[in-house]
């Protein structure tokens, strides 16, 4: 069964259909894409699935479990990690904790033992600072530790959301827009780390983007959405010579 | 110092990092430990209120600094601890439970509150807790059997361990009894901040849809936040109930939420150490001006005391001083300095530039 099934799933904002009646179905380990021109739907699809959006119609299943309804606090639990087009890090923390923040739905300690810190949190510190550790290394952030998010330049805070995101050990983790802002070099590294987490981490990537070479590059699978409706499904070929798609991006040739 | 290398994780979560921070702590718990015994009785006094006003100081900064959430209404907790403590004392209760109780009832009060309440931000949230702090003013008047009504409540002596401590018969003791509460309640705090509790708080202030989408339950972890600001501030209002010796609703006026939230400001928002600087400077800084206003009277003839009103323009003057030159308050001074005496003389002048912010997701708050 697929990790994640999306089913004909709408929310509109006033009178304006945002999503309306998209469907598909992530398979666990693959790199899925959705791409669209801008207002698409595509964000508001992944404030959907983590639950920040109330769907007016549809279903939202993760790992064979109806998360429709669940509270946006309990998806990172099960396993959703995502990252934001626009960064939302927390700016006057350093990088390692930001990344121990990322452990929030791991935590296993009340207040009240954190109060007196009792031994059991010491040991529960370390064993996230052993996490994120890991994580650390795996994205080559040492260099910026014990660093301030708010004097770091923009291409590694993109790296820092995601590693933050890792944080958390999820199954599934959604990328907004992981390439967006990026230099050529950026994005190349970015392109690596996509297919590292796929490969080494036996991660699902669903990931909005617009860089159509890292798209390609990366994805098992591409969907293409416009105005809210669902356009076109394959691979990055195959969808990019769809001609809904084209016309979408470039409007339709003028009759005459 | 600042090339310390850290070889465990532990390095990261004790609370002093290393010896050297270590004894600078010992030493200022050394001169806290002889004040009494230097000090004259009224220096003491004020040292007392630096105390008590510093915890009040801390029960905000949980809430506005720590967490984000603005309270202009915790004049209102002090009171509800206040009272609590000195009506428990009146019938009877031994001095310690009583001041559990009122940070109990103050904290409990303040979960309450938060619910409704810390649904708004910002502005809003700024003139719900206000009108908190105004409707106590009444409350505390109504409620006579607990307050006294309008003439208060007379604190009746403490008595710890067979020991009969007054604010001034003893006031030793009771400075001791201040100092006390007030460590315990900074190592509790310290330990929330290194932990989960504390980093949820840091991610609700800095991003609440990152703070969801990470796990944090942000209504949760504000009432928390709420409940145990309240809490402490209880603690400094009972406390405070025993300086002051007699306690009525004008002990908690709104004005007085105004200056706890002025000297969180001023001490800097978003430190610990700020509670304690804003506290110095809260509770010192009318002293300085009184002892300037008879200099001045005395010695260059001008008189200063027919201009009423000088401490409340000093007070202005500095937080918009602080607004303007240093956001992050005297703890940031504090910082620059020490930053300077660490690198001497490699400090340069930009390392404190401030830096660039990228746009935030205004829609999804």
């Amino acid at each position: 069964m697929s990790l994640l099934q999306v089913k004909d799933l709408s929310i509109s904002f006033g009178g304006v259909k945002a999503v309306d009646g998209v469907s598909f179905d992530v398979e666990a380990g693959e790199v899925f894409t959705l791409v669209g021109p801008n207002g698409a739907g595509k964000s508001t699809i992944f404030n959907l699935i983590s639950r920040l959006y109330e769907p007016s119609a549809g279903q939202i299943v993760f790992n064979g479990q109806d998360i429709t309804r669940l509270p946006a606090h309990d998806v990172a639990g099960l396993g959703i990690a995502r990252t934001f087009q626009n960064i939302e890090l927390f700016d006057h923390s350093s990088v390692l904790q930001n990344l121990l923040i990322g452990r929030h739905c791991r935590r296993n300690t009340r207040w009240f033992e954190e109060l007196l810190f009792l031994p059991k949190v010491r040991r529960s510190e370390r064993e996230h600072r052993l996490l994120v550790e890991e994580v650390i290394d795996f994205l080559d952030l040492a260099p910026y530790r014990d660093k301030l998010i708010a004097g770091l330049p923009y291409g590694v805070r993109k790296v820092v959301e995601i590693a933050r995101a890792l944080a958390s050990e999820p199954k599934l983790i959604l990328l907004d827009e992981p390439a967006s802002g990026l230099s050529v070099e950026e994005t190349q590294n970015m392109a690596w780390w996509i297919e590292d987490m796929q490969k080494d981490l036996g991660l699902t990537v669903l990931m909005v983007e617009h860089d159509m070479s890292l798209v390609s590059r990366v994805s098992d699978r591409v969907l293409a959405v416009a105005e809210g409706h669902p356009l076109a499904m394959g691979t990055a070929a195959q969808v990019q010579a769809d001609p809904k798609v084209i016309e979408a991006y470039l409007g339709s040739e003028a009759t005459s | 110092m600042s090339n310390r290398f850290k070889s465990r994780y532990d390095d990261d979560i004790n609370l002093f990092e290393g010896r050297w921070h270590l004894a600078q702590y010992a030493i200022l718990a050394a001169l806290l430990l002889a004040a009494p015994w230097v000090l004259g009785s009224y220096y003491l006094g004020e040292l007392t209120a630096v105390l008590v006003w510093s915890l009040a100081g801390l029960g905000l900064m949980l809430i506005s600094g720590h967490t984000g959430q603005v309270s202009l209404g915790h004049a209102a907790f002090m009171a509800i601890g206040a009272f609590t403590n000195l009506a428990l004392m009146q019938r009877g209760w031994h001095f310690i439970p009583a001041l559990l109780a009122s940070a109990v009832t103050s904290g409990v009060a303040g979960a309450i509150i938060a619910r409704p309440i810390l649904r708004m931000s910002g502005i809003y949230l700024a003139i719900a807790t206000l009108a908190l702090s105004i409707i106590l003013e009444d409350v505390a008047i109504m409620a006579e059997p607990v307050t006294g009504g309008v003439a208060g409540v007379f604190a009746p002596p403490i008595e710890l361990f067979g020991l009969a401590v007054d604010r001034y018969a003893t006031p030793r003791a009771f400075y001791y009894i201040c100092l006390a509460v007030l460590v315990l309640v900074t190592l509790g705090y310290l330990n929330l901040l290194r932990s989960g509790s504390g980093r949820s708080f840091l991610a609700v202030r800095d991003s609440e849809v990152s703070a969801r989408a990470l796990g944090v339950n942000v209504t949760r972890a504000k009432t928390l936040a709420f409940s145990l600001s309240c809490a402490i501030t209880g603690l400094a209002g009972a406390l405070y109930g025993h300086l002051a010796q007699a306690v009525n609703y004008e002990s908690f006026l709104v004005l007085i939420s105004i200056t706890l939230l002025l000297q969180v400001v001023i001490g800097g928002l978003g430190s610990v150490h700020g509670a304690f600087f804003g506290a110095i400077v809260v509770v010192l800084l009318p002293q300085v001006i009184a002892i300037a206003r008879d200099y001045l009277d005395n010695a260059a003839g001008i008189k200063i005391a027919a201009y009423p009103g000088m401490d409340t323009a000093l007070f202005a003057l500095l937080i918009l001083l602080m607004v303007i030159y240093e956001p992050r308050g005297l703890y940031g001074v504090w910082f620059k300095v020490r930053t300077w005496l660490q690198l001497f003389p490699l400090y340069r002048k930009g390392m404190f530039r401030r830096t660039r912010t990228y746009l935030k997701t205004e829609r999804q708050r």
